[in-house]
């Protein structure tokens, strides 16, 4: 028997196992677009049928780091720009389980840029979705790193003086090997889209923009969307880094000046997950670290074997 | 002074082998039967600076560096040539002789390469200076014989050859180490190196009074570092995950730990920098696997906000603080003891940790284990606080000592049948966070165990997870946290207490100190016990929890106590004062602080001044006298 027995059960499951006592209605504003990522989350989970206790949902601090505390699975409320440290060492520790990563943009692409620069390199086999509301919505409406040029805030009171981050572009040349933009005004698109993050083998990096109606009244997630998958203006192969780049570029754009283009826009099959790479290299076991110390069979050598070279 | 006893000081540049050839030399007088003790001095720099390496070696154990030595194999910087033009760069080539003579004792031997240095090359006062101290000199071409079989790298093993033909150290020890560790192609010229060297020796007049001292073990002996028992310590508690980011000297810990674990089943993890280093071992460690992360200073300090995090959500952590001299970057090779309070107190909000200070390379071992066992026991973070004396110097030890078992239980955590019967999963809802346990100690489950799932928040939380800034919850959590504190205390009184008494019981003045000193003043202590004072030694290894008992009870039985530590702020007797809140009149302080650890000779000197009300003379350290003298 293993000792992980909530671990691929792939059994039918309904949304609402993914459902907590607790409300969000508790700290999140009415008409937040973070309701969209936590429906899109349960929807994409149950459509898996993941039980929810092989999820591990690793969040940072902000309105979006609360979405832990939501969804019903192993959670893990961490500090601010955080998770994807801790994601990385949880995934490592038992490589079976499910992990999701989730944070906003000041989170994830401020504070925590370096962590999701690296975890994009390294490929690790994690979804990682980014509540992009343009805002600092719990510190009461900074400008945040995604926030457009001349953006007023209490802290940037002449306007902000800085381009805006490119969170597309900057996961493709950082080395994810699925990236897409989903929208919470899109549901059906949000949850198909996380369905193929977390089925995706490798770092799958999902920019959710979200609304945030107390302190980003003029946010383009209001504005139409376009689905360039649905759309035949945009026609290009998600599996070449140069086009997936170029599409990504314009997409980046187009957002500051009110056009909000969605989808999927690179996806990496051949490229091995992080996991794998130390697999091969034998820096990996192939039994996860944390079933070994259930495992009454397991063989735990000891240093006294390695003092012939202090003798 | 201290009986028969060789202080071989090997000096040159950085890169040029002085570590390996030391090490070996080491270990020959290990198999010839003697205790030894290395103690390390190098510049931060890769290539070229002076750095030596001094080997005692006694006919009993060693326990702390010497004061001076008594042969010196000075090679010469062989970086500080140009190797197109083999042209000398001002004097540097001269420094390992003429910088290391201030320590050389009366009637030394000196050993240098008269290949790269020209006796002219010498300042005028050198042979007044041989002289007047009786040093025996011997200019040998070490170069010219490694150039005759290969190349001028194997200075080294002539070096070695002519120190063991003048002390009488069989060459056999030095011709197998080289056989184990060296290629054939290697090794073959290096032996001609050595047997030529040896052969010079024969031809050569020297009469000194330096004799090897004789010893034979009784038990199979090895040679180890405190970053080597450190490692060794993880390894044997089942640490199986380890993440970090290079920083001296905490590096060697993890370089040992990259190097080992693949072959344990483990993972090692070089990240970004210490934030994620941290996050990693927690998320590792939350996950279900013993892991550990470190760094030292610097380092330490980015990874407060996850030892915070840690201790919120009461994840198991074993956290390595390797201490260098501060503040900011200060001097990366060398010692201090000043991130004591750094390490106990870092972090937002009253926090709590356990904290272990290794005295030497046993206690390394141990107190490692111990780290691990209390922090997987009362999920909490455990650190281990050494410094870059401790983590470099290399002792011998009985092999027996680390022939223990090791130890995969993970601690306070539920399997999935005990989740299912468990008391507090009654509710319906896990509750890994309850409030109304013996010891504090909530068990946990692990993310895919049925029936375990919660939610860890870095946030104040109620017992199922869930964030709260519930007044009454707040104080029961708190309180909860608090109170397992009170419990690993009375667990090390009652099971592992670390401190060390050393001296006569009955003494009326004390020395106190802690971690990486003890040797040096237990060394000191004999002498002073020798010189006809009444003195005995507490060693401080527990300082968080404080060992409240063990000290109290020391001081109490003092008139008066010298608290010796490497800094300037008096983090150790502060600490000591907080804690039991009295005693301040009876302690005053012995300070140093320049980059090197104490000599035995300096705190003998330190306590006769204190108790003599002396003039305290070295310029190196400081004496701080008790509050209200
Ligand atoms: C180290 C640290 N710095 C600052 C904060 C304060 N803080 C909390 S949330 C937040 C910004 C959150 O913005 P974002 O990540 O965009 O999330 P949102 O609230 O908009 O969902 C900040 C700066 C903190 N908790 N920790
Ligand atoms: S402040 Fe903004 S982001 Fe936060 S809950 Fe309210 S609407 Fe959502």
């Amino acid at each position: 028997m293993s000792a992980f027995n909530a671990i691929g059960q792939n059994r039918e499951v309904d949304q609402n196992e993914f459902t907590p006592e607790i409300e969000p209605q508790a700290t999140w504003c009415p008409g937040c677009g973070d309701f969209g990522v936590l429906k899109a989350l349960k929807g994409a989970a149950a459509e898996l049928g993941l039980d929810p206790e092989e999820i591990l949902l690793v969040t940072g601090i902000g309105c979006s780091g609360k979405l832990s505390s939501y969804f019903e699975s192993y959670g893990f409320h961490s500090i601010h720009g955080r998770s994807l440290p801790l994601a990385r060492g949880a995934k490592l520790a038992n490589p079976k389980l499910t992990v999701i990563a989730a944070g906003g943009d000041g989170d994830g692409y401020g504070i925590g840029g370096n962590h999701f620069m690296h975890t994009a390199r390294e490929n690790h086999d994690m979804t990682y979705i980014v509540f992009n509301n343009e805002i600092f919505g719990l510190t009461k409406g900074q400008t945040s790193p995604t926030s457009p040029k001349g953006h007023k805030s209490k802290t940037q009171l002449e306007g902000s003086a800085k381009d805006p981050l490119r969170p597309l572009s900057m996961s493709l040349s950082a080395g994810a090997s699925y990236v897409a933009r989903t929208a919470a005004v899109n549901p059906n698109q949000a949850k198909e889209i996380i369905v193929e993050a977390i089925q995706h083998d490798g770092f799958s990096h999902v920019d959710f923009l979200t609304q945030c109606p107390t302190w980003n009244k003029d946010a383009k997630q209001y504005v139409p969307y376009v689905d360039i998958q649905q759309s035949e203006e945009y026609d290009f192969d998600i599996t070449d880094r140069r086009e997936a780049g170029e599409a990504m570029y314009e997409t980046e754009s187009a957002l500051y000046e009110g056009k909000v283009l969605t989808g999927r826009y690179y996806k990496d099959e051949n490229r091995k997950d992080y996991q794998t790479e130390k697999l091969d290299r034998g820096s990996m076991p192939e039994q996860p670290i944390a079933e070994q110390y259930f495992d009454e069979d397991h063989e735990w050598k000891r240093s006294h074997d390695l003092l012939d070279a202090h003798k | 002074m201290s009986g028969n006893e060789l202080i071989w000081r090997i000096a040159g540049g950085s890169g040029d082998g002085i570590d390996s050839t030391s090490q070996n030399f080491t270990k020959a007088l290990l198999r010839a039967g003697l205790h030894v003790f290395t103690h390390r001095h190098y510049p931060s720099r890769i290539r070229g600076g002076h750095t030596y390496v001094e080997v005692r070696a006694r006919d009993q154990p060693v326990k702390s560096r010497g004061d001076g030595y008594n042969v010196l194999l000075s090679l010469g910087d062989s970086f500080a040539r140009n190797p197109q033009e083999e042209a000398y760069y001002g004097d540097e080539e001269t420094k390992p002789l003429t910088e290391n003579l201030d320590e050389l004792r009366e009637g030394g031997i000196i050993i240098y390469d008269s290949g790269l240095l020209d006796e002219d090359d010498l300042s005028a006062d050198f042979e007044e200076r041989a002289e007047a101290n009786d040093w025996h000199v011997y200019p040998v071409d070490l170069r010219a014989i490694a150039k005759e079989h290969g190349r001028e790298v194997m200075r080294n093993t002539a070096g070695v050859g002519i120190t063991a033909g003048i002390l009488g150290l069989d060459l056999s020890y030095f011709e197998d180490l080289m056989r184990e560790s060296m290629p054939d192609e290697i090794f073959e010229p290096n032996l001609a190196v050595l047997e030529d060297a040896h052969e010079q020796v024969a031809e050569m007049d020297h009469d000194h009074d330096i004799e090897l001292p004789e010893n034979e073990h009784e038990n199979e002996q090895v040679l180890l570092s405190g970053s080597n028992a450190i490692a060794y310590g993880a390894l044997d508690e089942g640490c199986r995950f380890i993440a970090g980011y290079p920083m001296t000297p905490w590096t060697e810990v993890f370089t040992l730990m990259n190097k080992h674990l693949p072959k344990f089943g483990g993972v090692a993890e070089q990240v970004e920098d210490e934030i994620a280093a941290a996050a990693l071992a927690i998320g590792a460690s939350h996950a279900g696997a013993k892991a550990m992360s470190g760094s030292s200073g610097g380092g330490f300090a980015l990874m407060s906000e996850p030892l915070g995090l840690a201790e919120m959500t009461e994840t198991p952590l074993v956290l390595i603080e390797a201490a260098r001299a501060g503040l900011s970057t200060g001097m990366p090779t060398k010692p201090e003891q000043g991130d004591l309070e750094h390490v106990l107190y870092t972090s937002q909000g009253d926090s709590n940790r356990v904290v272990f200070a290794p005295a030497n390379v046993e206690e390394a071992y141990t107190q490692t284990r111990k780290a691990f066992e209390i922090a997987y026991g009362y999920h909490i973070p455990a650190i281990v606080l050494y410094d870059q004396k401790l983590s470099g110097e290399l002792r011998n030890v009985d092999a027996e000592f680390f022939d223990e078992e090791p130890n995969p239980d993970l601690g306070a955590t539920l399997t999935e049948d005990e989740i299912a019967e468990a008391a507090h999963h009654a509710s319906g809802k896990f509750q890994r966070f309850k409030h109304n346990v013996e010891d504090g100690v909530s068990p946990r489950s692990i993310p895919g165990q049925k029936g375990g799932r919660f939610l860890a928040s870095g946030n104040e939380h109620t017992p199922e997870g869930h964030i709260s800034e519930d007044p009454k919850n707040r104080v029961a959590q708190m309180n909860r946290r608090l109170q397992k504190m009170e419990a690993i205390r009375d667990d090390l009184d009652a099971n592992s207490s670390h401190q060390t008494y050393y001296g006569d019981e009955d003494a009326t003045y004390g020395i106190m100190t802690y971690g990486s000193q003890q040797g040096t003043v237990e060394e000191a202590v004999d002498r002073l016990r020798a010189n006809g004072h009444d003195v005995k030694m507490l060693g401080v290894s527990d300082l968080m929890p404080y060992p409240e008992t063990d000290v109290r009870s020391f001081l109490e039985s003092v008139d008066e106590c010298l608290v010796v530590e490497m800094n300037t702020t008096e983090q150790f007797r502060g600490l000591t004062q907080k804690e039991l809140g009295e005693f301040g009149p009876k302690l005053s302080s012995l300070l140093k602080y320049n980059g090197n650890p104490f000599e035995p000779a300096e705190v003998v000197e330190g306590f006769e001044a204190t108790i003599d009300d002396t003039e305290f003379e070295r310029e190196t350290a400081r004496f701080q006298p008790a509050a209200g003298d």
